[in-house]
């Protein structure tokens, strides 16, 4: 078993060793900009950017609506699927399988043919038109994560009692979805939401053929024409992501953990 | 492709009759998931399945195998074949190095807190993709990256004037591993975790050695969601194009890159052909997943 150990700790390091030098040489090439000595001008340079500001604060806003969207989608269906139509289930799941298997760059393709300016449904003929398509296929790219993320979090819950429960005390649905089963979710679709942050902030082939002013095309237009500003960018959108991982790690410590009912 | 539309068929089939016998009793039942089908039907089906019909039609709207044919031309073929390469390539890597780091940390007798911090890390790793992600591995392994400074002053290796370069097949992959290692970690470390110490120990008493223990026990159990997990691997690459635009401009020619020069431009003077493109990218991952999906029921028979 002593082997084992030691190549336990071989694997480990060179695992260890292939994920930090690029974070490292990142970090390094960033701060490289002032010739001979380190400096943080490139961040600087960066965040006093105005177009790194307004794509920056842009994507933000998308990635907000792409949630909210996400959750007045999946939240009721979900919620309805367990409830009352647990037949339909399958045919769900595979649904929200499907942006897996079809590639971003072939639904935005499909969105570009079939909601042009002359057809029957013209989002693409104004600009809050093609920005409502964007965060439709954002909530797109995040519904098999968002589905996933608040069909645990039911899962957990008693549906079935909390909404008879809430019927017996006179609630409507607007009210039971509302004020009973989302508050006891909310920790799942939290999750969820910060999980969609982090795939829509960065996002780069929807944005750039949709021809949004959003942070990934900004990231990658940056990249072609600077040499140390990408390193600067690529480490803060390195720090972005792993802010909301943590933000779901923290936040599962509050879920409940056992099942009240088992399936 | 057909083999999803008509398995959707299949089951959407198979659900109606109740709900539809109910739909008398309770014509509000459909309500509550009507926004969802809605949603999915108008902005994932239709617009995946007009590409689908537009990849059979020519510009009078006609029939034709013609856009299929096309694909045959070397420059499309080669496409299909790098973006296969890579996939693959970045998939296996990242499965077999994903899972040694796997077995390490969980059967390696590691301190606990390596376990976790690695899990931590990588499903911050795994999300961190995309141009961020290129611009990483330029800083790292570009001309002026650190690592081929520091192979160059300190063991005078010049890794460019041996052939390598990050604009190449082997440098996309190296960056695509970067996400796909840690990706193999988040999905496999719950199987490896799912096979019981009494198997070990039933297997002990039987008089298994450790080779026999692995050879008959651990691997035919890990088999299958390892296998599972390659296959959803090489979709994720295959369907990727930001990293590899940052990365090589369109200087690497991967279906993804192809089919966003031809939805930018028509590069191929051919609308019906960019359809066509597509259509071949759904086949490749929609026969990947339906593998997936396969490996995927055959592997939860043992992870109860």
């Amino acid at each position: 078993m002593k082997s084992g150990k030691f190549w336990a700790w071989v694997v480990f390091a060179l695992g260890a060793a292939y994920f930090f030098i690029p974070l490292i040489a990142t970090v390094e090439f960033s701060l490289r900009m002032r010739r001979g000595a380190y400096s943080f001008d490139a961040y600087q340079i960066v965040l006093g950017d105005p177009r790194f500001q307004a794509t920056f604060g842009y994507s933000v806003v998308a990635a907000i609506a792409t949630i909210i969207l996400g959750v007045l989608i999946v939240v009721p269906a979900a919620y309805w699927i367990r409830l009352r139509l647990p037949q339909l289930r399958p045919v769900v799941e595979f649904i929200t399988l499907l942006p897996l298997v079809i590639p971003a760059i072939v639904i935005v393709f499909g969105y570009i043919r079939m909601y042009g300016s002359n057809s029957p449904l013209p989002f693409l003929a104004s600009d809050m038109g093609t920005n409502a398509l964007l965060v439709i296929g954002y909530a797109m790219l995040a519904l098999p994560y968002m589905y996933r993320a608040v069909d645990t979090g039911l899962r957990t819950i008693d549906v079935r009692t909390l909404t008879e429960a809430a019927q017996i005390l006179g609630a409507g649905w607007g009210t039971i979805i509302g004020r009973v089963i989302l508050p006891n979710v909310l920790i799942a679709v939290l999750s969820g939401a910060f999980l969609t942050f982090a795939i829509v902030i960065g996002e780069f082939t929807m944005a750039s053929l949709l021809n949004r002013p959003a942070f990934g095309p900004y990231l990658q237009n940056v990249g072609a024409n600077r040499a140390y500003e990408p390193a600067a960018l690529a480490i803060i959108a390195f720090a972005i992501t792993w802010g909301c991982m943590s933000l779901i790690q923290i936040l599962s410590r509050f879920a409940p953990r056992s099942a009240n009912r088992p399936n | 492709m057909t083999d999803l539309s008509l398995s959707d068929h299949a089951v959407a089939g198979k659900t109606a009759p109740p709900a539809e016998a109910r739909s008398l009793r309770l014509p509000t039942q459909w309500l509550g998931v009507a926004p969802f089908f809605l949603f999915a039907i108008m902005f994932l089906i239709l617009p995946t399945l007009y590409l689908m019909l537009g990849a059979f039609q020519n510009d009078a709207g006609e029939f034709t195998l013609e856009n299929i044919a096309a694909l045959a031309q070397p420059s499309i073929v080669s496409a299909y074949w790098i973006s296969i390469k890579v996939s693959l390539a970045s998939s296996l890597i990242g499965a077999f190095a994903g899972l040694a780091i796997a077995i390490a940390i969980v059967r390696g007798g590691l301190p606990d807190w390596i376990r976790s911090a690695t899990l931590t890390f990588s499903g911050v790793a795994s999300n961190f993709a995309g141009v961020p992600l290129a611009f990483a591995f330029i800083a790292t392994l570009g001309r002026l990256g650190l690592a081929t400074v520091i192979l160059n002053t300190l063991f005078g290796l010049n890794i460019y004037a041996h052939g390598f370069n990050i604009l190449s097949f082997w440098g996309l992959t190296l960056t695509y591993v970067y996400f796909q290692i840690p990706l193999m970690v988040v999905i496999i470390v719950p199987a490896i975790d799912g096979l019981k110490k009494e198997w070990g120990e039933a297997a002990a008493t039987l008089g298994a050695t450790m080779a026999q223990y692995w050879r008959m026990v651990v691997i035919p159990v890990i088999w299958p969601s390892f296998l599972g997990t390659v296959i959803l691997l090489f979709a994720n690459a295959f369907g990727a194009i930001a990293t590899a635009y940052a990365l090589t401009g369109s200087s690497l020619n991967i279906v993804p890159i192809l089919l966003y020069a031809q939805i930018r431009g028509d590069v191929l003077h051919n609308a019906h052909l960019g359809y066509a493109i597509a259509f071949g990218m759904i086949v490749i991952t929609g026969l990947a997943n339906v593998f997936y999906i396969w490996f995927r029921t055959r592997s939860e028979r043992w992870l109860k």
